[in-house]
């Protein structure tokens, strides 16, 4: 017999088994899932979780698809919170200070309670990044939200109501266009592709026989 | 936390490392991958298999649970739907909301089309999100796009249609330069050189990538992007099947609020399916790698309408899915993890295969390991082979793992595995569909007028195979390519009345055919609720 534990889904309390996470439970417990569950593996965000166990205190925030049930514990999902995204051209951008006055002044009212970083599901140290964008040092900003998968638990806890999944969006979209290095090879490969440089080369291995395509496949040299 | 046996068997990997580290294990040659994919690859077992008897693509087959939503019933084949009604109404519809439907929504709004989006989660729901080791591009000095073309098609086992995959390869540069120009940061060193890999199959290093964030980089990126451009976009409302009109041109979609469930009417005078993969139809009963909402959708809608599939037969399992925790049963371990040097190992610590072979060779391997030879480990779920992670730190210096794969370091972490100190154990997971809706080298469908079909919901590009990183980079390509083609022949075309007459046409076939069957489809959601499995 499976180990079982008590879990309340919305203050619904449910015997489900001790090996699954919160998403695979809410399903044994017979949800059928639209909201709140996404690619189940810990990339796109879409399962953010709030939790608390039965006579602890603390609140919990998690991804329903990589957190293992706990006896005891209650629970309710975020599948939707209202983050503020602003628009913006990215041609007309320059990756300056005022970038992030325009367009997230909020982040200059973070009081420095770093809930967001006690919140983060991905461990990140979130007060830093934010830091960082009110410096508009955006390529640490970018580095330090690099793996940020926005389920938005640092905003659900904010107190400045600031919307940090999007302050690293932009930080990471300015540092990748406009601070880290150009590629000279990338451009030069693509002049050369629209110079038309491989038309004729491409032309002909696409032709050959199947026999001949098979000869060269298979004593193709491999970089090492 | 592995057990006791695992434990014991983990003392044999770390045995033969020392000796393992300095030798590269033989490539099979080209007959001995032939005989080995006949007897362990799962598109060679029959019994996964069915027979389609209706449609464009009759008489073939496909895995059996896509036939059975082939010949289901549509959702509207007794409902009443005032088509005349428009709830949209638009130049360009994208049916999907990753990477290849973001992607033609940019262009096609670009080249001041009227398009919006129709998903059935929300944008950026896709797999696209999800994968992680990175995207090629011959951009190197000793590379060329003919090289590129040459290790895919070999690679597809020389079934790619040429005129797609011509196109994939020249134009991934400036798909490359196109992301990196909306802001996508790739790694690259101080001098702006791309850092690059291999991935198996290729014969140069031509593995751009993000971290292992590549394809959540992107999504991000581009879901900003469609934002920024205030493109409309319906979430958590499906396509249920496309409209088309007297001259048989497609002329929009019936849109299903899945919240609600009321149904709307989309107007458009070209429609992009983009509706991604089908992994989570678990063929043959194998875990997935894949997205919830991978249902293979776009597949029913097109073939409904009259659109023939192409290798619907070939699916690719990846060959590393987590084995172990079952908590993260079928996730992806990352192919990059054997770009930057960890070797397949089996339960008795040797190396049995070569780490980067392609990955229809790499999964027959481990499964042959597994059953035949008996030298798989044995896990809650099934069994796996060892991925000798700790030959990461030692070939690149400690922190390796840290810096280039900070994804995986994470999820087994979180489960308190540490893959820079011990292996972990992985099986072959229900990755990629190779086949899907049939397209010309033009991204439309050569039967339907004004449709257009990109990303993985297209067979053909790849062949019977795929190579790591020519899938992010087919959405970027193809998706690229439909939204401008969309767009240009909205301009022209003539649109006529919409209609659903192809819904009653194909149920009278099915009938005709003998099928009575009980489901409907596209299924949209899994069946993952206790009740309902």
């Amino acid at each position: 017999m499976e180990k079982m534990v008590n879990v309340y889904f919305f203050g619904k309390k449910y015997s489900v088994p001790a090996d699954l996470t919160i998403m695979t439970a809410m399903e044994y417990a017979g949800y059928t899932l639209k909201r709140g569950c996404g690619c189940r593996h810990g990339f796109c965000g879409a399962c953010a979780t709030i939790y608390r166990i039965k006579g602890k205190n603390e609140l919990k925030t998690c991804l329903a698809c990589q957190t293992q049930v706990e006896e005891g514990m209650y629970v309710a999902s975020i599948p939707y919170f209202p983050t503020d995204k602003r628009t913006y051209e990215i041609e007309e951008l320059k990756p300056d200070q005022r970038v992030m006055m325009e367009l997230y002044p909020e982040i200059y009212s973070c009081i420095g309670c770093n809930a967001c970083t006690n919140a983060c599901t991905q461990n990140l140290n979130v007060m830093q990044y934010i830091a960082y964008a009110q410096r508009g040092d955006f390529e640490r900003c970018a580095e330090e939200s690099f793996d940020c998968i926005g389920c938005g638990c640092c905003s659900v806890r904010c107190p400045a109501g600031i919307s940090h999944p999007m302050v690293g969006v932009l930080a990471r979209r300015l540092t990748g266009k406009y601070i880290a290095p150009e590629s000279a090879h990338l451009n030069k490969r693509v002049e050369e592709i629209h110079e038309g440089a491989y038309d004729s080369l491409i032309e002909q291995i696409m032709q050959k026989p199947i026999t001949e395509m098979q000869e060269l496949y298979n004593t193709r040299e491999i970089e090492k | 936390m592995f057990t006791p046996e695992m434990m014991q068997s983990i003392q044999k990997v770390e045995a033969t490392r020392p000796q393992r580290m300095g030798m590269e294990p033989r490539r099979m040659t080209a007959d001995e991958k032939d005989a080995l994919l006949k007897a362990y690859h799962p598109d060679y077992r029959a019994d996964g298999f069915a027979e389609i008897k209706t449609g464009p693509n009759k008489g073939q087959k496909a895995p059996a649970e896509l036939t059975q939503l082939l010949h289901a019933n549509s959702r509207l084949l007794h409902t009443e739907i005032d088509i005349t009604k428009n709830d949209y109404d638009v130049d360009v519809l994208v049916i999907g909301g990753g990477g290849a439907g973001a992607s033609a929504a940019i262009e096609a709004h670009e080249a001041g089309a009227s398009v919006m989006i129709a998903t059935k989660l929300r944008l950026g729901d896709a797999n696209t999100m999800m994968a992680e080791g990175g995207i090629q591009a011959a951009d190197k000095e000793n590379d060329s796009p003919v090289q590129h073309y040459l290790d895919a098609f070999g690679g597809g086992h020389f079934a790619a249609r040429p005129e797609l995959l011509r196109r994939l390869v020249m134009e991934a540069p400036d798909a490359i330069r196109w992301l990196n120009r909306l802001g996508v940061m790739f790694d690259k060193d101080a001098e702006g050189t791309m850092i690059t890999t291999h991935g198996g199959g290729t014969s140069r290093k031509r593995m751009h990538a993000c971290k292992d964030y590549s394809g959540a980089e992107i999504m991000r990126t581009l879901r900003d992007e469609v934002l920024n451009r205030k493109i409309p976009v319906a979430e958590f409302t499906a396509a249920v099947e496309l409209l088309k009109d007297e001259k048989g041109q497609v002329a929009g979609a019936v849109l299903l609020n899945l919240e609600t469930e009321d149904y709307l009417v989309a107007r458009a005078r070209t429609v992009v399916i983009a509706t991604g993969g089908a992994g989570r139809l678990h063929y043959q009963g194998f875990p997935t790698s894949n997205h919830y909402g991978a249902t293979a959708d776009g597949l029913i809608l097109g073939y409904r309408a009259g659109a023939p599939l192409l290798y619907q037969d070939t699916i690719q399992y990846h060959p590393t899915g987590v084995a172990y925790p079952s908590q993260i049963f079928g996730a992806l371990v990352t192919e990059k993890v054997r770009s930057l040097g960890a070797m397949l190992v089996n339960a008795q610590g040797e190396a049995f295969m070569h780490p980067l072979e392609t990955r229809d060779v790499a999964a027959a391997s481990i499964i042959r390991e597994c059953t035949d030879r008996g030298k798989g480990v044995t896990t809650p779920l099934g069994s796996g082979v060892w991925l000798d992670t700790p030959m990461i730190e030692l070939l690149g210096g400690e922190g390796t793992i840290e810096k280039r794969i900070p994804a995986m370091l994470r999820m087994y972490l979180n489960y308190g595995i540490d893959m820079r100190r011990q292996p972990i154990l992985v099986y072959p997971t229900l990755h990629y569909q190779n086949g899907g809706l049939e397209i010309g080298g033009d991204g439309f469908t050569k039967v339907i007028p004004n449709l257009l079909v990109a990303g993985e919901a297209v067979g053909g590009i790849h062949g019977r195979n795929r190579l790591m990183g020519n899938s992010l980079l087919d959405i970027i390509v193809f998706g690229r390519n439909a939204g401008k083609a969309a767009a240009a022949r909205a301009q022209v075309t003539e649109p006529g009345s919409p209609n659903l007459d192809h819904i009653k046409a194909y149920a009278e076939e099915l009938s005709a055919a003998g099928i009575a069957s009980e489901d409907v489809s596209p299924l949209l959601l899994p069946k993952y609720a206790r009740h309902e499995r």
